[in-house]
């Protein structure tokens, strides 16, 4: 893996200069059955095609960010900033519950 | 045993160089490879082959077949064709048994054939199963090539550089050259990378030159790793022009591999580059006039030419090389025998295209030219010159040369055709299982030499059109690599504390904690150490702590979320205790968290979490959008713990703020001056004794901690902190749980609030709160006086039910004490429990809560 990803802020740089935190789920409300928390907690979609991720800037300015990438080609198609929950605009999207899961990547 | 002087010769004859062949001492000169060397001593036979151990010369001279792989200076298969030659270079010959030129395992050639066909050891060697053994410790010791020298160590080191480009031309040859020189015309940034020496002090007006370098590989984002022997370039381009020209293919005949068989390239190297004679009387088979020119090479080094067959004209049914002791002798063309000892082939040249293809090129036959070449490429990348198959002559026609003895389609692997055409019959009727189970193009030179005679080959066989077949996916590196040089040096770095002089002033016994290096203890005793917290003062150098700061008007809503237990209500100069647990319910981290003021909180984490809470807490905010920054203020801060009966006194006498019991009370924090110095006091109690933890500037570490020592404190280790925590059960995360642990099982069930709105957490931790718990975290005192290891077993009826994750002797508990986890069943206050330490098993009693001063009294006084 060795393709470019741009930042947000810092432009294209080299993917070794970021952290890849793993697919975006989806963390069930209150209250979640069994079945919908280990769905959120242990199980990707892992899709073959274009996927919303979370990514850091590490090495550069440590900004969090959510990237479009094709799996297959490593083409990332866009990336923008998060739209937090609290700002109203757009359904909550959320770390994985399981950090250990984010760190094997 | 040189020719006179030729033109462009590459040898200093003014220089010698000596170097030794296992025990003969020989020279050469500066400019030699070390098999020009061997050859110009009259050595002819370099290797002996991967299965039959036949003799085998050199023969592509550019580095790309096996037949000279050798060890040097300790480094196996180094291909010796292309190695230069180095004062006192010792080499060694491989894969041989006895001398290089008298093998004992040679015999196989000569006895194996019929018994040792394709896929021999698959059949033959499965009866009797008991013989297993045996047959393995033979086979290992018969395959694979080289030998490692377990002892060289770290012999040579490594480096990685980065690079940027924006056009890196790969291949020296007169397309390579054109191209930079075209490309360096529109700017700078244009660099050459060649295998080979002879653009050394050449000046390309405006390129970067770089010789002996090797492309290893496309990877995406224009990155080309370069081999350049102890530094890998790791480059990254705008523009990639490949210039890889061409690798000679050999002709397929019965006797192929004789000692005494090369390409025109290597044949015309020898001469021109070397001023040597490869042979006395030579014959030449080729296809095409570039090829055929050599024979003017040989004549012009007075070697006798017999005969020279221009395929394309003359096309032969029989192609037969005449052996003596593996050594050609003479070769059959048609119905003519015609001695010689020097047999000069090749079928042609295949485009070198692997470096397209990793790019992501489609590579197909060419039935014009009979070789595999390049379609169409991607962007950024360009194939320049003969690897796109511009200007190639059509190769041989397919070979069906018939006549005695072994017809070699792969050399590394020793496949011969009669090989392929056995796995067909048998059944295997793709390419690519094929070559899996003949091995064929699996060897050192990865199909270089192989590829493209083993698919004409086949297509011949199953009767197919080449078209049809395509081509193996070709995958980096293009060329062996050591190593060291893809792991490049080790450079991981310590971290160390702002006291680790006074530390090793001490002469501390350090020990690593993650990446930290930290005092194990100072003296030779931990229990003195111990002791000394008990009974008068200790301090501990706890720097290593993760220390962060959360502020924002939303701070305190931000940590309520992310921690189980309850943070808002914390009045500002309070303290507490918190757990990390991650969606899942599973325990991640703790630490501290004191309020500072109403939005700024400081919170310490343990010491190998602080980038992964920081992380952690980052992530969640980008999710969730409080209006709370967070710093991570580790490496700026040290801290220290000063505990024992005594702190209150000795802190008092180095401050002018109220520490007095009720001035500064436990779990508080205060901002004081201790030694002139502003500090972070926090009144916790991890070792369980009074003490206060001081978080103060790193710059300021040593003089705080000199005036401690002045005050009497007794420095202590980590070792001796484990036991004053193990005293108070107090947990380790990470030690004491894993990822399998919770709140629930771990015995902190009364932490989660739960009827909290949200926290991280949460809703696993209402599951679970239902279900069975299948292990608890408890704590233990021993029946005798055996420490268990961490990790030793608790047994149940002769079966592993739990284990043991810490264990310690206490002075002050007068028993030896630890944590482990045990089925719910023997979690009961005084359950026994047996315990496996070196196969015997060992009593210990079940206990809840702390072994030591379990009303906390000490801590809170």
């Amino acid at each position: 893996m060795s393709f470019i990803l741009p930042c947000p802020f810092c432009g294209p740089r080299p993917v070794d200069e970021y952290a890849y935190f793993g697919e975006v789920t989806r963390r069930p409300g209150p209250f979640p059955t069994l079945r919908e928390l280990t769905e959120y907690v242990y199980f990707r979609d892992n899709v073959a095609g274009v996927q919303r991720e979370w990514w850091q800037h590490r090495l550069g300015c440590g900004e969090w960010f959510l990237a479009e990438r094709d799996t297959r080609t490593n083409e990332v198609v866009a990336v923008h900033l998060p739209e937090p929950e609290r700002s109203g605009e757009e359904a909550p999207s959320s770390p994985p519950g399981d950090p250990v899961a984010a760190e094997a990547t | 045993m040189r020719l006179p002087r030729q033109r462009d010769e590459r040898i200093d004859r003014g220089r010698e160089l000596s170097f030794r062949l296992g025990p003969w001492e020989s020279t050469g000169y500066e400019g030699d490879s070390i098999g020009s060397a061997l050859f110009a001593g009259g050595r002819r036979v370099f290797s002996r082959s991967f299965k039959y151990h036949r003799p085998r010369g050199l023969t592509c001279c550019t580095g790309h077949c096996p037949n000279c792989l050798m060890t040097v200076d300790g480094v196996p298969n180094v291909r010796v064709c292309v190695e230069p030659l180095r004062e006192g270079a010792v080499v060694e010959p491989q894969n041989v048994l006895g001398k290089l030129d008298f093998d004992l395992m040679s015999i196989v050639d000569k006895v194996g054939g019929p018994f040792t066909p394709v896929g021999f050891y698959y059949r033959t060697m499965i009866h009797p199963r008991k013989a297993w053994p045996l047959y393995e410790k033979f086979l290992r010791s018969a395959a694979g090539l080289g030998k490692l020298d377990e002892h060289a160590g770290h012999s040579r080191r490594y480096d990685v550089e980065h690079r940027k480009a924006r056009v890196l031309v790969v291949g020296g040859g007169r397309a390579g050259r054109a191209a930079a020189l075209e490309a360096a015309r529109e700017g700078a940034g244009v660099v050459l990378v060649d295998e080979g020496d002879r653009l050394r002090g050449v000046d390309l007006a405006g390129v970067e030159i770089l010789s002996r370098g090797r492309a290893i590989g496309v990877w995406e984002g224009g990155l080309v790793p370069v081999d350049c022997g102890t530094v890998l370039y790791r480059f990254r381009a705008e523009r990639i022009v490949v210039a890889a020209g061409t690798i000679e293919q050999p002709l397929v005949y019965p006797g192929n591999d004789l000692v005494g068989t090369m390409f025109p390239r290597a044949a015309r190297k020898l001469i021109r580059e070397f001023a040597l004679k490869p042979g006395e009387r030579a014959v030449v088979v080729a296809t095409e006039d570039r090829a055929l020119a050599v024979e003017d090479d040989l004549r012009s080094a007075e070697i006798e030419v017999a005969r020279v067959v221009d395929l394309r004209e003359t096309p032969l049914e029989r192609i037969q090389a005449l052996a003596r002791h593996g050594h050609v002798r003479g070769i059959a063309l048609g119905d003519d025998e015609i001695e010689c000892d020097l047999v000069v082939a090749s079928a042609g040249r295949q485009p070198s295209y692997s470096l397209l293809a990793q790019a992501g090129a489609r590579v197909e036959f060419e039935p014009e030219l009979g070789v595999l070449v390049p379609g169409e490429l991607p962007a950024g990348i360009e194939a320049v010159g003969t690897v796109a198959g511009d200007g190639l002559p059509p190769v041989a026609p397919r070979p069906s040369y018939t006549g005695r003895g072994k017809c070699f389609v792969c050399v590394c692997e020793d496949v011969t055709t009669k090989d392929v055409k056995r796995a067909i019959a048998e059944g295997f009727d793709s390419l690519e299982l094929a070559k899996r189970y003949t091995t064929v193009t699996m060897g050192p030179c990865q199909g270089k030499l192989c590829h493209l005679p083993s698919v004409r080959l086949y297509a011949q066989e199953v009767n197919v059109y080449e078209t049809d077949i395509g081509a193996t996916t070709s995958r980096p590196p293009w060329a062996p690599v050591e190593l060291g040089l893809l792991a490049g040096r080790h450079l991981e770095p310590t971290r160390r504390t702002s006291l680790n002089f006074r530390h090793e002033e001490m002469d501390a016994r350090m020990m690593w904690a993650g990446p930290w290096r930290r005092p194990y203890a100072y003296g030779d005793d931990p229990e003195d150490e111990v002791r000394a917290v008990h009974e008068s003062l200790g301090v501990i150098d706890v720097s290593t702590l993760g220390k962060l700061l959360v502020e924002g008007p939303e701070a305190a809503d931000l940590l309520e979320r992310l921690y189980p237990n309850r943070f808002a209500d914390m009045k500002p100069g309070r303290i507490r205790y918190g757990v990390l647990t991650t969606d899942g319910g599973r325990i991640m981290d703790d630490g501290t968290i004191a309020r500072l003021s109403d939005d700024l909180y400081y919170v310490t984490t343990t010491s190998t979490g602080s980038d992964a809470v920081t992380a952690w807490f980052e992530w969640w905010n980008a999710v969730w959008g409080y209006d709370a920054e967070i710093v991570n203020v580790t490496g700026g801060l040290a801290a220290l713990n000063l505990a024992g009966p005594q702190a209150r006194q000795a802190l008092g006498r180095l401050t002018e703020d109220d520490v007095s019991a009720e001035g500064f009370r436990y779990l508080d924090a205060k901002e004081i001056e201790v030694a002139g110095v502003p500090c972070l006091a926090l009144r916790i109690g991890f070792v369980g004794e009074l003490g206060y933890e001081l978080h103060l500037a790193s710059p300021a570490a040593e003089h705080v901690w000199d005036r401690l020592l002045g005050q009497g404190a007794v420095p202590f280790g980590l070792e001796p902190q484990r036991v004053l925590r193990l005293e108070k059960g107090h947990v380790i995360i990470g030690q004491d749980t894993d990822s399998e642990s919770n709140l629930l099982n771990a015995g902190m069930s009364w932490l989660p609030k739960l009827d909290k709105e949200d926290f991280v957490g949460k809703a696993a931790m209402e599951l679970f709160a239902d279900r069975e718990v299948r292990e608890e975290l408890v704590g233990f005192t021993m029946e005798d006086g055996v420490v268990p290891p961490e990790g030793a077993q608790i047994v149940i009826d002769g079966y592993p039910a739990g284990r043991v994750t810490s264990a310690r002797r206490s002075d002050e508990v007068g028993a030896i004490i630890g944590l482990a986890w045990v089925p719910p069943e023997r979690a009961e206050d005084g359950t026994r429990v047996e315990i496996r330490v070196d196969r015997q098993l060992r009593g210990a009693r079940v206990t809840h809560g702390a072994f030591f001063d379990p009303a906390g009294t000490r801590m809170r006084s």
